[in-house]
């Protein structure tokens, strides 16, 4: 990719909003690009903890971005992808360090897939694709788009998950056996044939989702076929 | 190309950059950090008697979590023997570290919570599951056999299997009112599949997690049974 030009369009113009909105369908970083499938399956089973993540990727993608933008006529070529590194587990580990302050039972659930982010393919793959070549504020924005494509493929899944896994959303309990639950299938006449699907809950779960979405966007746009 | 020495000098000073920010922010929040970890450890023992608390734990604000400690919970730690060791406090015992000592040098947590209902011991026991580690606080009533309440912690069981023992707040509450003793002779509580036969001393295992149940029988029938010296005494006096 060559350097973006701005001249004249200001901070949001034609190719800012382009780099921003396109990861979220078309260029989308997990179903079209096939990168950062790994902590899609992992962090998916509740919502609260994919939005979590979501947030993480999106602040260490746009940082990232920024930062190897800002250094990048003066990386040596020869070690760039450590200097890259370097600033990626940087920022995890800031972020990693501040969850830990602000929120300690969350940090407590994902303390491993945060640190697991410095591993996450989208990262790099967007630092060494596009913050190398591109200026500052255009690599910043792509980190945000490809944070929010990463992010809403996130929570999509975590969505599907949660409500048939373990029939919540956010923790707000929908559908169970249970008192505590809006819909009670013990009582309801309508749904006492429904069970939670505990296969939902597994990794394997998330593959599934994954694989519908994919299949409904694919079919919806054909022209990404022959990308992958 | 750039030459060896931009290299060099190029990797050194992003080195010591790098690591003076982490060091400044690590040290700069480890207090906090350590806070909330004291705070996380002591609601996961009040957990175990949530509801003789005078409020839920989740509207608790983590002041009066230790203002509770401090005030209302007597702590005692005790040896392998079960003889309360004077000068330590129960909230420094980390089982995970005692539990690599020799037998004989661990050391025990009691916390005894004075409810309006009487005096409530709780212990510690840790144990294995499928994957790692499993522990969990068992709250007694002052008779030393009628169990008050549980609750469990994991490091990585199968969410959705194993993992229930903490996410299904109805495995837990199968505890309370289970008794240890048959007669005067030890038996624990177990966790057991296909129906519970012996309502006094059994609970009904996790479908699909058979050896995470396991595990938590294990777990209390042997973590148990190191307190037993300790109930003796208690009860005499």
């Amino acid at each position: 990719m060559s350097e973006v030009a701005t001249k004249k369009e200001g901070l949001f113009g034609k190719k800012e909003r382009k780099m921003l909105i396109d990861p979220l369908n078309d260029n989308n970083p997990i179903t079209v690009q096939v990168l950062g499938i790994c902590s899609a399956l992992a962090v998916t089973t509740l919502v609260s903890k994919a939005l979590v993540m979501t947030i993480a990727v999106i602040f260490v993608l746009a940082f990232a971005n920024l930062i190897v933008s800002l250094l990048r006529k003066g990386i040596p070529k020869q070690i760039r992808m450590i200097v890259q590194l370097v600033v990626i587990a940087t920022l995890v580990t800031v972020v990693e360090l501040t969850l830990k302050a602000v929120d300690y039972p969350i940090w407590k659930e994902l303390s491993v897939y945060i640190g697991l982010i410095i591993t996450n393919c989208i990262v790099m793959g967007r630092l060494e694709a596009f913050a190398m070549a591109n200026k500052p504020w255009q690599s910043f924005l792509d980190g945000v788009g490809n944070g929010l494509g990463y992010g809403i493929i996130l929570i999509l899944v975590a969505t599907a998950r949660e409500i048939f896994g373990k029939g919540s959303f956010m923790g707000f309990q929908i559908i169970g056996p249970s008192a505590d639950y809006l819909i009670d299938t013990t009582t309801n006449p309508w749904f006492s044939w429904y069970m939670p699907n505990n296969v939902m809950v597994l990794p394997a779960a998330a593959l599934f989702v994954i694989g519908i979405i994919i299949w409904i966007q694919r079919s919806r746009n054909p022209k990404l076929i022959d990308i992958s | 190309m750039y030459s060896n020495k931009y290299v060099t000098i190029y990797t050194l000073v992003m080195t010591v950059i790098v690591s003076v920010l982490l060091a400044l922010l690590f040290s700069g929040l480890k207090p906090i950090h350590d806070a909330n970890e004291a705070v996380f450890k002591k609601r996961d023992i009040l957990k175990a008697i949530e509801e003789y608390l005078p409020k839920p734990l989740d509207e608790m604000s983590d002041e009066e979590v230790l203002a509770m400690f401090e005030e209302q919970i007597e702590q005692q730690v005790l040896d392998a023997e079960g003889n309360v060791i004077e000068g330590i406090k129960a909230d420094e015992i980390d089982l995970a570290k005692e539990e690599k000592k020799p037998v004989d040098e661990r050391k025990y947590p009691v916390f005894i919570y004075n409810s309006d209902k009487g005096k409530l011991y709780l212990v510690a026991v840790r144990g294995n599951g499928l994957w790692d580690k499993i522990w969990g606080t068992i709250a007694f009533e002052e008779d030393f056999n009628t169990i008050a309440g549980v609750s469990f912690g994991h490091v990585g069981e199968t969410p959705g299997l194993g993992a229930e023992i903490t996410d299904n707040p109805a495995f837990p509450a199968q505890f309370k009112g289970k008794k240890i003793f048959e007669g005067d002779k030890y038996v624990s509580v177990s966790v057991v599949k296909g129906g519970v036969k012996d309502p006094e001393h059994q609970v009904d295992a996790i479908t699909g997690a058979t050896i995470t149940s396991n595990g938590v029988t294990d777990m209390l029938k042997e973590g148990l049974e190191i307190y037993l010296p300790y109930f003796e005494s208690q009860k005499k006096s």
